[in-house]
């Protein structure tokens, strides 16, 4: 089976060319200084470096950390129940149920969110039905809680997809046998649904948390401009202010410490997937 | 009294996903352009739509686009995730790494690294470099849903099929891949979601003779998105809709097709 | 599964090769970069009828990510639309072409006032196509006072029900004008000043927006918003809405004029065909439908008259046509070189808090 691996080595070049490549890039960008269209004019310099260590840039970061980390969480625990309820259900409206879930996300994103902006805004939708109702209203839009919002509806999708085709495929023997043993539906979760479904929770937490910390329209538009998130300083290094170092080594920065947050997490998965073994080996 | 608690729970969910779609749709029907103000109904966007030269192209591009992406990002995907889960250590690490960078990086940084080394390697801006950039941040994701099905694979069935005498490419496709397949769905799905959806990269990318809706509807923000926009969305909306009942009512083995 | 994968794989490839052989050809494309929705569209048809030039026709989001395109090469356009700002910085940068204006002659229309401005000051690459103001839209219902200066947007009675422009220089520049100075002002002291009493005002600001002011202001979300009077005239001609509670004040400390002009940039291919299509844009007859459609003030003397004629209420809207004193009052922003990241950094502080 190992001749196998060669099978990635195409892909392995084509990041190389794609990915790694304009990376260098960046990190070149990041550690100099000068005209970025006149490569032979560019100057070391660590001054962006030094700049996103001002307080106000580490700010931003941790609260693009915060919220992505907690949109992660809320589309973990709202995704969760959904895959699993739609890997039980029927096989025959399982596919439907799948595709509705991921259609709403091939409309315009833009217009998905100016949507939003009707439904949570002070006079929106959501406020004069609570009007009708008699509620008092919300205060939602803008703020946090509208960003966070937006946030988990659009990577929803991406949470539950991974975890359902894991959760698809555990073997019902495991479940009954389980249940024949007398362990309570509690405990089959805990002890064996939830460690066979590390792959897929790891693999969506990948999909959500990851594009989650450098989003940046959603914080704009529904948070109105607040709480910029570091998705918002990168792009507007990129485009308003056309510094491109800065740009740069806000999202070298950015990079390394997702890396790092993703080792911590390929170590949890680790332990699943030890933790997996173990259990087939009962 | 379960089944009632999972069907409320599943309600809920669909009216969270479905709630800006709902509004989206009703705005299309708004004599109005502006969105703070219904001025009652009206069909006038839709028959609009057609008239629009730049709207009719920029669709060709977006649909062709996301299903060049999403079929090349599929393939290479799928094989790249078998390739990748047979690898051990360093090397693997160091691919998965190298592989979530573009899901992580911010797109601005993605579509303006991506125009430079096209730039410099002087290829042309265009149809080309769009679909190559698609294809790019599209297989991470084919990537990410592909591997948690090999993770459950048992690693014993393919050997076994190649101790029987099975070429290792017999026991891909008649042993790995009908295991995996549930994952390259949801890697497709998710691939063609994110190359419709793609403004930043694809501006950055694309050169003076493609275009897709995403950037001609951003381009539209600073004078208010037309509501043929929304209408356009709502019928691609019931197109697919009502593709995925006809595909569910034709084929009594509709969960084969999707799972 | 497969047979239906590879048909759809095939006609997608067929289509594919069809469009790109038909871009080929000996025929003129004159390739037109401009903002989204900001032309009558059935002019390019008229266009192309006329000379046999065919256009294919882009658009963009906002100057930066025009400049950031045309700056990194790879594509060319023949005709784009930048805003005074960035026509200047690209005139530093060295991005445009001079005009030719032998092959203009419709520029004798052009108002004398909107001729040598300071983002061009011998009008030699630009040639304007629509201008207006900054000014504070607000819904009548919701503010009672008179809404003719900068410091209302200060008036804690309006606490969060205040809309900011999310732009550095509209924001930045109308603290500038309250305090009295130049919206281009390069003086340390000034900035200092214009940010401490934004930093100030955050506590009042519902949001920081862009485009979107229009309409959260039109659904009642707020009371008063910095933004376009362009913005406004969008509502203002919309028949089928009634937004009649919807105003536009122009301060009178003098505001912004802004401008969006057309130019030929470096590496345009077909120059002489660009300049007839801005020539033809300069057609009275042209920039009179393109006005009406677009709903602004055309700096085209004849199609103005026209439209004064056609409209003569919206003439009386300082929105669509602002008092001599103000716009003598009123500064137009130039490129500001190296103060550009200081403004930038000062506008962030305010941002994140």
């Amino acid at each position: 089976m190992k001749r196998m691996k060669i099978l990635a080595y195409p892909y392995s070049v084509w990041m190389a060319i794609f990915i790694v490549v304009p990376i260098l890039l960046v990190l070149l960008y990041s550690l100099t200084e000068g005209d970025i269209r006149n490569l032979a004019e560019l100057r070391f310099s660590t001054q962006s470096y030094e700049r996103v260590l001002e307080p106000i840039y580490l700010k931003v970061i941790v609260n693009s950390f915060i919220l992505a980390t907690l949109s992660t969480l809320f589309c973990l625990l709202l995704g969760y129940p959904v895959a699993m309820i739609v890997a039980r259900s029927n096989p025959k409206v399982r596919g439907m149920l799948l595709m509705f879930l991921i259609v709403p996300m091939w409309m315009n994103f833009l217009l998905r969110t100016y949507a939003w902006m009707s439904i949570l805004s002070p006079n929106g939708f959501l406020n004069r039905l609570m009007d009708l109702l008699g509620l008092p209203r919300l205060e939602i839009m803008p703020g946090k809680t509208a960003v966070l919002l937006g946030m988990i509806y659009n990577f929803l999708p991406f949470m539950i997809l991974p975890i359902y085709t894991v959760l698809s495929k555990i073997d019902k023997q495991f479940l009954e046998a389980a249940n024949d043993l007398g362990a309570n539906n509690m405990r089959t979760f805990f002890k064996i649904i939830l460690p066979l479904s590390i792959p897929g929770v790891v693999s969506g937490i990948t999909m959500v948390f990851l594009p989650a910390v450098s989003t940046f329209v959603i914080s704009g538009l529904l948070g109105g401009g607040k709480t910029p998130l570091i998705g918002d300083l990168i792009e507007h290094q990129f485009m308003w202010e056309g510094n491109w170092h800065f740009g740069s080594s806000l999202s070298i920065i950015l990079m390394v410490m997702i890396l790092i947050s993703m080792a911590i997490m390929s170590r949890i998965d680790r332990n699943g997937q030890q933790e997996k073994n173990g259990q087939s080996k009962v | 009294m379960k089944k009632t608690a999972v069907r409320i729970y599943m309600g809920l969910i669909f009216l969270f996903l479905y709630a800006p779609i709902i509004v989206l749709i009703v705005f299309s029907f708004n004599k109005t352009k502006s969105r703070g103000q219904w001025a009652g109904f009206t069909l006038d966007w839709y028959a609009e739509l057609f008239k629009d030269r730049l709207i009719t192209e920029a669709l060709y591009y977006t649909v062709i686009i996301a299903i060049l992406a999403t079929l090349i990002s599929t393939i290479v995907g799928t094989i790249s995730a078998i390739g990748i889960h047979y690898m051990k250590g360093f090397s693997k690490n160091l691919l998965l790494n190298v592989n979530n960078i573009p899901v992580l990086n911010p797109d601005i940084v993605t579509g303006v690294a991506l125009m430079t080394l096209f730039l410099s390697a002087g290829l042309r801006l265009g149809f080309v470099t769009m679909l190559i950039a698609h294809v790019l941040f599209c297989i991470p994701y084919v990537i990410l849903a592909v591997l948690p099905k090999l993770r459950q694979l048992n690693k014993h069935t393919a050997e076994a099929a190649m101790d029987l005498g099975a070429t290792p490419s017999y026991a891909l496709r008649k042993v790995i891949l009908p295991e995996i397949r549930p994952g390259i769905i949801s890697g497709a799905l998710m691939a063609f979601t994110m190359s419709i959806d793609d403004f930043v990269i694809s501006f950055f990318t694309t050169g003076n003779e493609v275009s897709n809706l995403s950037i001609l509807i951003y381009s539209m923000a600073k004078r208010g998105v037309k509501p043929t926009i929304n209408a356009l969305s709502t019928l691609m909306f019931v197109t697919v809709v009502i593709l995925l009942l006809i595909i569910n009512k034709r084929s009594e083995k509709g969960e084969e097709l999707l799972l | 599964m497969k047979r239906i994968l590879v048909s759809v794989f095939t006609v997608v490839v067929l289509l594919t090769m069809a469009l790109t052989m038909s871009g080929c050809g000996n025929k003129v494309v004159l390739n037109v970069f401009n903002w989204g929705e900001y032309m009558d569209k059935s002019l390019l048809d008229q266009f192309e009828e006329q000379t046999g030039i065919t256009i294919n026709y882009k658009t963009y989001d906002t100057n930066e990510t025009m400049l950031a395109k045309l700056e990194a090469g790879g594509s060319s356009y023949d005709v784009v639309f930048p805003s005074d700002y960035a026509v200047s910085e690209m005139i530093r940068k060295d991005m445009l072409l001079p005009l030719d204006f032998e092959n203009i002659p419709n520029f004798k229309y052009v108002d004398d006032r909107f001729k040598n401005l300071e983002y061009d000051p011998e009008n030699k690459y630009s040639v304007p196509y629509f201008w207006g103001t900054i000014g504070i839209l607000y819904n009548e219902d919701m503010v009672d006072d008179p809404v003719d200066n900068w410091d209302i947007l200060w008036n804690p009675k309006y606490a969060g029900r205040i809309l900011m422009k999310k732009d550095v220089r509209d924001a930045m520049g109308a603290s500038l004008k309250r305090l009295g100075y130049s919206m281009n002002s390069t003086n340390d002291e000034e900035l200092r000043q214009a940010q401490e009493a934004l930093i100030e005002q955050r506590k009042l600001v519902a949001g920081y927006y862009g485009d979107e002011i229009k309409d959260l202001i039109a659904n009642g979300d707020a009371a008063m918003g910095l933004t376009y009077s362009g913005d406004f005239m969008e509502l203002y001609w919309d028949e089928d809405a009634d937004f009649s509670h919807i105003s536009f004040g122009v301060p009178r400390e003098g505001t912004n004029l802004w401008f969006d002009t057309v130019v030929i940039p470096k590496g345009c291919k077909y120059k002489k065909e660009a300049e007839m299509f801005i020539n033809f844009l300069l057609d009275p007859d042209v920039a009179y439908q393109n006005a009406m459609t677009i709903g602004y003030p055309s700096p085209n003397t004849v199609a103005l008259d026209r439209m004064r004629q056609e409209e003569p209420e919206a003439f009386e809207l300082e929105a669509f046509w602002p008092d001599d004193e103000i716009i003598e009052r009123s500064d137009v922003y130039v490129d500001l070189g190296e103060y550009k990241s200081i403004y930038n950094q000062l506008w962030t502080e305010v941002l994140v808090d």
